[in-house]
């Protein structure tokens, strides 16, 4: 008994371990990340791509999302009003109040988790396996610059992608809301100007910047850091997807803690 | 010239080199062979700097590389070509980008001067159609060729090869050693290859390093591995019955 207990603890203990190590490493590569900079000529070509692949492809599944999860939204508001006293313009309000805190921010990171991580992962892990980043520094390439930064730059525009967010789950909210039959089209933009607070969006935006950074760079370690081959990425690409997923989590508590707390 | 001394690797409780010591020449094609898991990768991986030997030196032309500076590596790394097992060629650029791109990453050369060295060096090693082709669109062969372009773009003063003809048939595995060689002649080159085939020691093995458990074993030219009584090293290249009967055949002619 008492040595299954000391197996136990030993097993738990060297856990923690691990991830207090993980952790560690994770910063040490941010840092090696910012050495050695890649030719400029080259980087920016690197970060449009990157722009592209990380950014633009992913607007057509971030509307279509933004769009239904607002209409959602709009009718869950809508059928749970059912005391006359509550005025119709709720539904507008809850609506925005929704979307525009959390589900344009936080829900879509969570996609971009398992969409933008998943690839940077697999295409980073794959890098690894086949020899592609031991080529880039034997060549005296600090791979990680290379690699990781054109990706943090790229994300600094994905509030822009939350911005569009917001503005088509309001929309879809709107439409399920007024041709759903559930509210009117004055009530509903009644209930999105009611009690307007600017610093929201401001705090959305923090959030989905510090979200961009961790979207970008925790998939990056998992694929840089990978050992194995064909099997072993795909496994990386799940425990990116899952720790990305976790710390976004963490940080919106405490980001929402910090911001409007 | 690349002078090895007493060189030693772990990894945990793994020891894999257990003081290697040797010397590859300039202008040679110099050849690593042994058994898997004989120390083979880690001790080219410690010649190109991916490794850190925990004792011993590596010395280059008179600098040692642990004594050198962070910068100082960076510059020798520059000098080194490799050619890695798998090709290592980056999936989303050309042929043409992956040989150029050592060119845009460290040199100022105008885009007229680095395309012409490019096509320079893709033609010297017999590939002249394919510079828009991507990686996934060539044969391994071809693969290899690419790789060796990449490694000598920025005219190295070493090349280190990591089995060069592993997955290529044997014609095609005969044709990529010679043009190793070639190179290596033609513009001075130390080159160290890895490998396990014994046709390319028989072929190219002008100095020839026998690793077994992370000890160096044998050293010899592939004229003297004829002769050698080493039995690790018999057991290792007489492995197959052509091979032996080879042997057979020169013992024989020999007495």
């Amino acid at each position: 008994m008492i040595g299954n207990i000391v197996i136990f603890t030993t097993e738990v203990y060297f856990l923690f371990m691990n991830y207090i190590a993980s952790i560690g490493n994770y910063f040490l590569m941010i840092r090696e990340v910012f050495k050695k900079p890649t030719k400029w000529p080259i980087m920016k070509s690197l970060i449009l791509k990157e722009i592209d692949e990380l950014v633009f492809g992913s607007l057509g599944i971030i509307i279509f999302i933004s769009f239904f999860i607002g209409g959602v939204v709009t009718i869950q508001t809508a059928l749970n009003l059912n005391n006359p006293i509550i005025p119709r313009s709720l539904i507008g309000f809850a609506t925005r109040q929704s979307v525009i805190l959390e589900f344009a921010p936080t829900f879509t990171s969570i996609i971009m988790a398992g969409k933008v991580g998943s690839y940077i992962t697999s295409s980073i892990g794959t890098m690894r396996v086949t020899e592609q980043i031991d080529a880039l520094e034997v060549m005296g390439v600090n791979s990680l610059n290379y690699l990781v930064f054109p990706k943090i730059i790229a994300m600094l525009i994905y509030p822009f992608a939350i911005a569009i967010a917001m503005y088509v789950g309001i929309s879809g909210g709107w439409i399920a809301g007024v041709f759903g039959g559930f509210t009117t089209s004055s009530d509903f933009i009644t209930g999105l100007k009611l009690d307007f607070i600017p610093f929201h969006v401001t705090y959305s935006f923090i959030k989905s910047l510090v979200f961009a950074l961790v979207i970008a760079t925790v998939p990056s370690f998992h694929g840089y850091y990978m050992k194995g081959g064909a099997l072993e990425v795909g496994k990386a690409s799940t425990t990116a997807f899952v720790w990305t997923s976790v710390v976004i989590i963490i940080l919106n508590y405490l980001l929402t803690q910090l911001l409007l707390g | 010239m690349i002078k090895v001394d007493q060189i030693e690797k772990s990894f945990g409780d793994t020891h894999v080199l257990k003081g290697v010591s040797t010397c590859f020449d300039k202008g040679k094609t110099n050849l690593i062979i042994g058994q898997s898991g004989s120390g083979k990768t880690v001790f080219l991986k410690c010649l190109l700097g991916l490794f850190t030997p925990e004792k011993g030196t590596i010395n280059y032309n008179g600098n040692i590389y642990s004594e050198l500076s962070v910068g100082e590596q960076r510059d020798l790394r520059q000098e080194m070509g490799m050619v890695f097992q798998g090709s290592a060629l980056f999936d989303s650029m050309t042929v043409e980008g992956n040989v150029m791109f050592p060119l845009k990453m460290f040199t100022k050369q105008s885009p007229t001067e680095m395309q012409e060295r490019v096509d320079f060096v893709l033609k010297r090693v017999n590939l002249i159609d394919a510079h828009k082709k991507y990686p996934s669109e060539i044969s391994g062969g071809m693969q290899k060729r690419v790789a060796i372009a990449r490694a000598i773009v920025m005219r190295p003063k070493y090349l280190f090869c990591d089995e060069p003809n592993s997955g290529l048939d044997p014609k095609t595995a005969i044709l990529i050693d010679n043009l190793i060689q070639e190179i290596t002649k033609e513009f001075d080159i130390t080159t160290v290859i890895n490998t396990h085939d014994m046709n390319s020691v028989m072929e190219i093995g002008e100095k020839i390093i026998f690793l077994k458990d992370g000890y160096k074993e044998w050293e010899g030219t592939k004229n003297e591995i004829f002769k050698t009584d080493n039995e690790a090293v018999t057991n290792f290249v007489y492995s197959s019955e052509l091979f032996k009967k080879v042997r057979q055949m020169y013992i024989e002619e020999r007495n």
